[in-house]
């Protein structure tokens, strides 16, 4: 039997606001246990919500950049429940209007692009927290969470792997931090994907049962959970199970997904339209407004790219998958003035790979780009190879100074005095006669071990194109 | 419709709030006769009429997202009935 | 004094022939003599009244005097006092100090009024008779075997037995026009909007509203003055140009049209009350105001609608209360559920509890089109009633409850005969219209009130109409006997 696993995510973003939802106490985090939880924050008897303009805009935005269409009138209702972290005993949220309807969102995966749509994105309040240190027996709670803007995006069930999940949950992840909504800090749960798994006989339209995976904070737990869960679901249904509903956390320790234990019978929500609110209007001049002031977005900056500069595909997806590096990449790339491919080689390989063993975001980065620019234009003028290029570059990363600064502490100038390359050949093919004599028998690869002497003997600064010529040239 | 107690103790729970089988009996009664009373309504055509809300056809203000509370956290937790640390407490809460 | 009105008050007190602390005083004594018979107040501080009252005595002096500036008011223990013991009416806040204030109550500060203490209600303004209160049932001071009415029944207690110039109420069904009415009383439930929401422990968010309660239609409007105008902190709060509610108090009534809904008039109405409620109309006859038939077809359906809308709601507005924060906690309890499930049961009386049950079904999984969505339907056929009603009239008029005060414990064997109070006064919250209710004489010894229904926002001109008719008349002069 072929199975096919059907997913489809919901995802929380906090929004980056100053105050919460309904508020004005404050969002930031980490501040002690209920010194941000004002009076409609604790829900004392007879405080009221009033809507933050920041979080429709955030809302907005968003829409906007998913190509979604916006609600002109959207309405706010209660989803009743009973749990300490939810002070009113239920949550405001939206139902049947939400702000922002259907839209998508294009991913890449190997080197094919998928569609993902989004069903719809709508406003809602965040709960506390529970702390669960054990109080003699009691659990804390901490009501500052309670209250702080989320944007609740839910997709349609269009993933069928693991992969496409993750490469969705990554570009929304950069998506709402590239126009400025949520700051993605998954550690402190500024961003919070739900996972819905199901899985049916390829071929089949019928959706399975899914079980939905919560409390997933880190994109590789997400591709681990996902992919056990599917194991899971097939093995169940190869043995004659059934899947039951149900919602499951993932232990990372063990790698495996467990259905949550207390888990009741489906919750009742009673949802209806809070009358507390009215209903949220959005004009289209508003609507023009935002778009106005919303950054050129990852999409049409990639197309931009590939035009503008040149780039391939795949180099400008990965550039634009991030604003920071994409910013970076455009103030190297003016600072250069050379070959845009040079940049975006140097971007997405070595800068990329420091950034990244070391755990730093390319916002803090210690070769800028105008630092960058520098190191390329002496490679390009021919003063460094490519070689010397790579140890310039780790020594500007910690701290040593420019390109310029460094060659010239560091006498790293390329030789490309041909006179002096022969002399150092001349030695080097005095010194290897056997190897001369196995190039000469007809082994290719003797000849690239020649050309390894002789930038050894030049201590790497000899000019390889220069080299190699000058080394035929003597062999032949 | 006609409820029988299983509602009624499934509505109390929904409700959060205990019900002995006595109880339970006495409410069904008493509810039984407030839902004579809402059946009235079924009569009523109301084919194309719009549900109101509010009874001004107004929109929702916004509000400036600026910080307007202070920390207030000694005054609120003098009324409640079980903290420590700054924490709210109540039973635990099994996930 | 004790039946003077605010104006004569706050003209007494700025010639400085009584201080707001002498005057808060001769209240206080009243109080503590007849209020453990009446039981129209659930909390007083004698301390901080008067810590008030120096304070208005000070601003007085300075010459900074307004309207209200040093005169005593009553507060239904709905309205959070910041420091005071606020319960609306129920165990479960039975010990909760609000830590802040109000928006009404701020208001009244702001004015420089007294807060003369806390007024019984029905508990969580669930209630048509003052007899659900976890703080034990208001007698009516016209007889004292006998309901004020309620949800504000300690408010309009306290005013009938000059325990208070003046007090507040709010009305969700009726719940200020009522009392008014079984206690000869001027009450006035304004547009939906009009006063803040902010502070006042919410029952039907949509319905509820806040309004005074004073001894004539002028009290009213000093009164509204006060309390009404927009508040940035509630969404609902109407931002709107600040009005002077005396303004259209001496307006000539020559011309006024008169609607007269036959379904007012109708079976349910008891005889003295019909009667009473007629000759008042004559009397505004004769002020120069004509009469007209109108019908407003869908009353009858109020009740159902209001008692799907409301209980819903108040449901889920009652969820807060749960031990957690605040209020009232179940001593024994062995995990969350129980303890949630003991705080309720234990901490809610049985009509909350009922309507909470009711609220809870109705809004719950398969229902929700046919009840909730339903009733918001015929809401506005309520409402579009009314719309086509005023084309053919300025206000409306007819009896603002069914009957007069009717016997303790009479109709709380079954919860539908006490809705059924409700008949003229619950359309008015569902419209979000404005409602008063003034004395029009009484039937067997027991006040009866009109039913003064206006156009939104045209309160000003009500207040007119019914100071009109007490300029002629002095019905709403009566005060009961035995509370000298």
């Amino acid at each position: 039997m072929q199975w096919e696993v059907v997913i489809g995510l919901e995802t929380h973003a906090q929004l980056q606001t100053n105050t919460k939802i309904f508020s004005g106490a404050s969002t930031a985090f980490g501040a002690a246990p209920n010194t941000q939880a004002c009076e409609v924050s604790i829900a004392l008897p007879g405080v009221l919500p009033v809507l933050n303009k920041e979080a429709v805009h955030c809302a907005v935005k968003f829409g906007l950049a998913i190509n979604a269409e916006i609600a002109p009138r959207s309405v706010f209702a209660r989803k009743n429940y009973f749990y300490p972290d939810l002070p009113k005993g239920y949550q405001i949220s939206q139902y049947e209007l939400p702000v922002v309807g259907k839209g998508s969102l294009t991913i890449q995966v190997g080197d094919s692009e998928k569609t993902i749509r989004i069903t719809r994105a709508h406003l809602e309040e965040d709960a506390g927290k529970s702390v669960h240190e054990d109080f003699h027996g009691m659990t804390g709670i901490d009501l500052n969470r309670a209250g702080t803007p989320l944007l609740e995006i839910v997709s349609e069930p269009d993933m069928r792997s693991a992969a496409e999940a993750v490469a969705y949950a990554k570009k929304l992840h950069e998506l709402v931090q590239w126009i400025g909504i949520c700051d993605g800090n998954m550690q402190e749960g500024s961003f919070r994907c739900d996972v819905n798994v199901s899985v049916r006989p390829k071929g089949s339209d019928k959706l399975g049962t899914r079980r939905e995976i919560k409390n997933l904070n880190s994109f590789r737990f997400m591709q681990q959970a996902i992919e056990y869960e599917t194991r899971w679901q097939i093995e169940t249904l190869e043995d004659g199970g059934t899947i039951q509903q149900a919602t499951v956390l993932f232990d990372p320790e063990t790698g495996e997904t467990r259905a949550m234990r207390s888990k009741e019978e489906a919750n009742d929500y009673r949802y209806f339209p809070d009358p507390d609110l009215l209903p949220l209007e959005i004009t289209s001049d508003y609507i023009s407004d935002v778009k106005q002031s919303m950054p050129e977005l990852p999409e049409a900056m990639k197309a931009r790219f590939e035009q503008e500069y040149g780039l391939p595909a795949y180099d400008a997806s990965t550039i634009t998958s991030s604003r920071g590096f994409a910013d970076y990449f455009v103030s190297a790339t003016a600072a250069f003035g050379g070959e845009a491919k040079l940049v975006a080689n140097w971007l997405m390989g070595t800068l990329a790979a420091k950034l990244n063993e070391e755990g730093l975001d390319i916002s803090a980065s210690p070769v800028s780009p105008d630092h960058l620019a520098g190191l390329l234009k002496r490679i390009q003028d021919g003063t460094i190879s490519n070689k010397i290029a790579k140890e310039v570059f780790d020594a500007m990363w910690t701290g040593e100074g420019d390109a310029d600064a460094i060659i010239e502490s560091k006498g790293l100038k390329q030789v490309s005095d041909a006179g002096a390359i022969e002399k150092i050949v001349d030695e080097v093919l005095a010194a290897n006669a056997a190897m001369v004599a196995e190039y000469k028998s007809g082994k290719e690869k003797a000849f690239n071990g020649l050309v390894g002497q002789v930038m050894k003997a030049s201590k790497g600064k000899a000019n390889p194109a220069q080299v190699n010529e000058i080394l035929k040239q003597k062999l032949a | 419709m006609s409820l029988t107690t299983d509602d009624v103790k499934r509505i109390a729970h929904l409700a959060r709030i205990e019900i002995g089988d006595d109880e339970a009996q006495s409410t069904l009664k008493q509810l039984s006769g407030i839902l004579g009373l809402i059946e009235e309504m079924q009569a009523v055509d109301t084919a194309g009429i719009e549900p109101m809300s509010h009874s001004q056809d107004l929109t929702q203000r916004l509000r400036d997202d600026v910080v307007t509370s202070t920390n207030q956290r000694e005054l609120f937790q003098s009324i409640a009935p079980a903290v420590e640390n700054g924490l709210y407490l109540v039973p635990k809460v099994i996930e | 004094m004790i039946h003077a009105s605010l104006k004569d008050l706050a003209a007494a007190l700025a010639a400085k022939k009584i201080s707001s602390v002498e005057l808060t005083q001769l209240y206080l004594d009243r109080i503590e003599r007849l209020n453990p018979d009446i039981n129209a107040y659930i909390t007083v501080d004698a301390e901080k009244s008067l810590a008030q009252a120096r304070a208005a005595d000070e601003r007085i002096a300075k010459g900074e005097t307004g309207p209200l500036t040093g005169v005593p008011i009553a507060q239904k223990d709905i309205f959070c006092a910041k420091d005071w013991i606020t319960t609306c009416g129920s165990k479960m806040l039975g010990n909760f100090v609000a830590p802040y204030d109000a928006h009404i109550v701020e208001q009244f500060n702001r004015a420089g009024a007294v807060n003369l203490g806390k007024t019984n209600m029905d508990e969580f303004a669930m209630g048509s008779s003052n007899e659900t209160s976890y703080f034990g049932k208001v007698k009516n001071p016209w007889d004292r075997e006998r309901v004020p009415g309620g949800s504000s029944g300690g408010s309009a207690a306290a005013v009938a037995a000059r325990l208070a110039p003046a007090a507040t109420g709010t009305d969700t069904g009726g719940s200020i026009r009522q009392p008014a009415s079984l206690c000869g009383l001027s009450g006035l439930k304004p547009t939906y909007g009009v006063c803040s929401r902010y502070g006042m422990i919410a029952f039907a968010s949509s319905l509820d509203q806040a309004g005074p309660m004073a001894k004539s239609a002028e009290d009213l409007a000093l009164m509204m003055n006060v309390m009404a105008g927009f508040d940035q902190r509630d969404s609902t709060s109407l931002q709107r140009e600040n009005e002077d509610y005396t303004r259209d108090l001496d307006k000539p009534l020559a011309g006024l049209k008169i609607g007269l809904p036959k379904e007012y008039f109708a079976e349910g109405l008891d005889a003295g009350v019909a009667q009473a409620v007629q000759e008042a109309i004559d009397q505004y006859r004769k002020l120069g105001a004509e009469t007209v038939e109108i019908s407003l077809p869908n009353t009858r359906l109020s009740i159902p609608v209001y008692y799907v809308l409301a209980p819903a709601e108040a449901s889920s507005n009652l969820s807060r209360f749960d031990g957690v924060r605040y209020g009232y906690r179940a001593p024994e309890y062995t995990d969350l559920l129980d303890m949630y499930s003991k705080t309720r049961a234990q901490g809610f009386g049985a009509e909350v509890k009922r309507r909470i049950m009711i609220g809870t079904y109705v809004l719950s999984a398969g229902y929700y089109d046919a009840y909730y969505l339903k009733a918001q339907k015929i809401r506005r056929l309520i409402a579009q009633d009314f719309e086509e009603a005023f084309k053919h009239c300025d206000v409306i008029m007819g009896p603002a409850a069914p009957g007069t005060a009717f016997k303790v414990g009479e109709k709380t064997s079954d919860p539908v005969q006490m809705y059924l109070e409700d008949l003229y006064t619950i359309a008015v919250n569902l419209a979000g219209l404005p409602g008063m209710s003034i004395p029009a004489g009484f039937s067997n010894g027991l006040p009866v009130g009109l039913q003064i229904i206006g156009n939104y926002f045209s309160e000003s001109r009500m207040l007119g109409i019914g100071h009109a008719f007490q300029q002629a008349t002095d019905w709403h002069t009566k005060a009961p006997a035995g509370i000298e």
